[in-house]
């Protein structure tokens, strides 16, 4: 109980650094640590699988990346006029999502809809049709087979993306490293 | 990644040995996440990310160029469409062995089981090689471009 209280109000201190910081550099890294603290929570929440792909993916990759990105634009945020507007729209909108989930059952509810959808086939039919210990594995390959395709269809789609705009020039050339992005390729803000 | 550093990466003792340490277990840890996401948490797309992590971590201690030498980018590119190809490649030995699209029981005619886990097995192969090599493209893309 003590140790969900604690990562939340870390969970909390992060994300207001990370909108208060302007250097960038600095946010990403905070980023890293406001996702390691998520996939904590949801160790703790038992849904390990989940837990797994928040570390590997926001903790470790996509702060790589994010960085790399600063390191093509710039790691300083613009000096903006603090606005009123978006922090009162952002408050409401956090208040309303509490008071949704004053509605839903409590955490962990074994009677909570969402446990007797299909989740009750799924587990009574697991060990005959698949004989695997882990549940999850089964329901994301098998059971929604075409769910996990079409997300391996947006990770290929966005690899391709970043190829075709990143990488466009150097089919023409035969040594990358000479390759240089000069010809219309000037979108970068610095 | 950033020319102005002063000091390049692959100079400082500490990062280059505790790299060479932790690259061969990162590799490791990502073929046991994926070849284990049948028995314990993990899967394809973890262990996808892993095993591009492992290459990322090589990439920014040793820089691009070393990357490149040990991991062609046109190796990287044919993994991304391979990996998607091969997940739909089962969906279609599905359906030319008599079932439906992606219904792994009819990969094995005699044990149903013996299909759903052969099936398994091999789309979490196909998500994790697209993943790996997609993050690995992506990595690319970004670090090749700030240096011309």
């Amino acid at each position: 109980m003590w140790i969900e209280i604690l990562l939340f109000v870390l969970l909390l201190i992060t994300a207001v650094t990370i909108a208060a910081l302007n250097d960038l550099f600095a946010a990403a890294m905070l980023s890293g640590i406001f996702s390691l603290l998520c996939a904590s929570l949801f160790t703790l929440m038992d849904a390990v699988d989940v837990a797994f792909t928040e570390a590997a993916v926001g903790a470790g990759i996509s702060t790589v990346l994010m960085l790399g990105a600063l390191a093509l634009t710039g790691s300083r945020e613009y000096q903006q006029p603090t606005r009123l507007g978006p922090f009162v729209v952002v408050f409401l909108t956090g208040a309303m999502l509490i008071y949704g989930t004053l509605d839903m059952p409590a955490y962990g509810d074994p009677q909570a809809p969402i446990h007797h959808h299909v989740a009750d086939r799924y587990i009574a039919d697991q060990s005959e049709k698949f004989d695997l210990p882990n549940i999850v594995t089964a329901v994301l390959a098998s059971y929604r087979g075409f769910d996990t395709l079409g997300e391996t269809a947006v990770i290929f789609t966005a690899a391709v993306g970043v190829m075709a705009l990143l990488l466009g020039r150097r089919r023409r050339r035969e040594e990358p490293q000479e390759d240089s992005p000069s010809e219309g390729n000037e979108g970068d803000p610095r | 990644m950033n020319a102005k550093v002063p000091m390049r990466m692959r100079d400082k003792v500490l990062l280059r040995v505790a790299s060479k340490v932790f690259i061969p277990l990162i590799l490791l840890f990502a073929l046991y996440v994926q070849f284990h996401g049948d028995f314990g948490p993990g899967g394809g797309f973890q262990a996808g990310v892993i095993f591009s992590a492992g290459f990322v971590l090589f990439g920014l201690i040793f820089g691009l160029d070393a990357l490149r030498q040990v991991l062609p980018l046109s190796i990287v590119e044919r993994g991304v469409a391979l990996g998607l190809l091969l997940y739909g490649g089962v969906g279609l030995a599905c359906l030319l062995r008599g079932g439906r699209f992606l219904d792994y029981a009819v990969l094995d005619h005699h044990n149903a089981v013996h299909g759903q886990h052969l099936g398994i097995l091999l789309i979490e192969l196909g998500v994790g090689l697209t993943v790996a090599a997609s993050m690995l493209a992506i990595f690319y893309a970004m670090a090749g471009r700030g240096r011309a």
